[in-house]
């Protein structure tokens, strides 16, 4: 279970969270929603280490991450497949798979695993040696996603797996990755602007407006809330 | 016909030394966007301390590897010391950084050494080779330049094609973030890439210092000649180092052996101009756009 309490950061004069506390229970798909500034970014960016902490902690199973860099974080088991999938552009779709597993795994091991990824994405194998730059923005977004369960985190963090994408490419994504979920037992914490897509699978919802957290509940209960809908969410 | 011959051969060994320091500007430039004004002046030092073990009684090859070594531990503690402070700031603060550096070296090499001209041993004869009954301006030595500079080139180059070490070096290099959110310690590989860095540049030290006048600022042109070289092949590509060390190295060679050697670092001038005019983005630069 992943435990945040009262977590608050800032860019300089700007407060981007303001004490926002929730917990996403384990091998559940907690959906973080909210409009744009909202702080939905932030939150996973402080959770993995990326920015500093200015109050508050954040608990991943017995450990405390917080004050933690983010390359120790991942060691905790937690993967972070940021906005825009940040896959890099330069190394070839296996190689950037390699780097997802090499913290975790010798190189006799990789190819096997990496192959677990081929097989949750089957584009990705026909591309195994091309750059990613090559790749459609649907492709990109498996690649980071793959990246970051090819080491089989116990929690993954998702920012906006969705942008920019197609709605029948997000639909096939969200189903990978209920597959996924379901099967490992992943705890899933999903940030996302496509409200609709993201409730479809969540089980929790919390949603952030300004830094602070204003619901937090079960997933169908905030889709059919339509006051919510119409302030936050925009569907 | 043989002047051609002699002026093309002296131009690939020359070359070759340009494309050895203009290597470790690029790996410097790819990893943190940071031009090392002060790489030639490091190979001076190492070269200098390389005079000093060989002043001991020392043979060629301890004083060569000690050179080399320096150089790696010379690149990594300015790397630490000097630029970790100025990553994520202006560029020009790392530009002041590196030229006070550059300063600072030759200064303390002054003081040490002496601003006077001394002369380097060379580890083979720099007699020109006979082949059939002439002889070619082309020596032993020249020979060991070559195939030091492609052994260091191609074990550098191994080095990123081949190991996982090299993989995350590239990656720390193209996408720091992303990087360190795949457990890769960014800070120490860009530490490692800078002593990578320094070690080409000592080799170079140690190649142009017998061939050449040998005091503190013995190595300024060289750098000069080798940035354009790294220009030419466009500032992040290893490959485009080699290849543009190689065709700065012909052209001056050419210039100086057709129309007077005065004229090289003019040569390089108006080749670097040209470089900049027809194709800015050099020779063998990055597909992908950089981020801004």
């Amino acid at each position: 279970m992943l435990e945040v309490e009262d977590l608050s950061v800032s860019y300089g004069a700007v407060q981007a969270l303001r004490g926002v506390s929730f917990e996403a229970r384990a091998g559940q798909v907690t959906a973080v929603l909210g409009a744009n500034g909202a702080g939905k970014t932030t939150l996973l960016r402080a959770i993995s280490g990326l920015v500093p902490v200015q109050r508050g902690t954040v608990r991943f199973g017995s450990r405390t991450l917080t004050g933690m860099a983010p390359e120790s974080i991942v060691q905790c088991r937690v993967g972070h497949v940021p906005e825009g999938g940040s896959v890099i552009t330069e190394l070839t779709v296996e190689e950037n798979l390699e780097l997802g597993a090499a913290w975790r795994y010798r190189r006799r091991q990789r190819a096997e695993h990496i192959e677990e990824v081929y097989a949750l994405f089957p584009p990705l194998k026909e591309r195994a040696k091309q750059r990613a730059s090559s790749l459609s923005g649907g492709e990109r977004q498996m690649l980071a996603i793959g990246r970051a369960v090819v080491s089989h985190p116990e929690l993954l963090l998702l920012d906006e797996p969705s942008l920019g994408l197609a709605p029948i490419v997000t639909a096939n994504l969200m189903a990978v990755l209920v597959e996924l979920t379901e099967r490992e037992g992943i705890t899933v914490v999903l940030v996302e602007q496509n409200a609709r897509s993201a409730l479809s699978i969540a089980s929790w919802a919390i949603v952030i407006n300004l830094g602070s957290v204003v619901v937090s509940d079960r997933a169908e209960i905030v889709a059919a809330d339509s006051d919510l809908r119409h302030h936050y969410l925009g569907f | 016909m043989r002047l051609f011959v002699n002026v093309t051969l002296g131009g690939i060994a020359e070359g070759l030394i340009f494309a050895s320091v203009a290597l470790g500007l690029v790996l410097i430039f790819r990893a943190t966007n940071i031009i090392n004004f002060a790489q030639g002046a490091m190979a001076m030092l190492t070269t200098f301390i390389a005079f000093s073990v060989l002043g001991r009684g020392v043979g060629y090859w301890p004083a060569f590897v000690v050179a080399l070594a320096c150089g790696l531990l010379l690149g990594g503690a300015v790397q630490l010391v000097l630029v970790r402070p100025v990553e994520n700031k202006p560029p020009l603060n790392a530009v002041i950084v590196t030229f006070g550096l550059l300063i600072l070296l030759e200064g303390i090499a002054g003081a040490i050494w002496g601003n006077t001209n001394r002369s380097f041993p060379a580890p083979f004869s720099e007699r020109g080779l006979v082949v059939g009954k002439t002889s070619i301006a082309f020596s032993h030595f020249d020979v060991f330049i070559v195939v030091a500079v492609l052994v260091l080139a191609g074990l550098i180059g191994a080095l990123f094609r081949f190991s996982t070490l090299g993989l995350r070096m590239r990656a720390a290099a193209f996408a720091p973030e992303a990087a360190r959110l795949l457990g890769i310690r960014v800070g120490r590989l860009l530490t490692l890439g800078w002593a990578l860095a320094a070690v080409a540049g000592a080799l170079a030290g140690v190649l142009v210092a017998p061939t050449s006048v040998f005091s503190p600022s013995y190595m300024d042109l060289i750098l000069v000649y080798a940035f354009t070289a790294a220009v030419l092949g466009g500032l992040d590509s290893p490959v485009g180092a080699l290849v543009g060390g190689l065709v700065t190295g012909l052209v001056l060679a050419y210039v100086g052996g057709y129309l007077g050697g005065a004229l090289e670092p003019i040569g390089a001038l108006v080749l670097l101009i040209v470089v900049l005019m027809i194709r800015p983005e050099g020779l063998f630069a990055r597909p992908t756009a950089r981020r801004v």
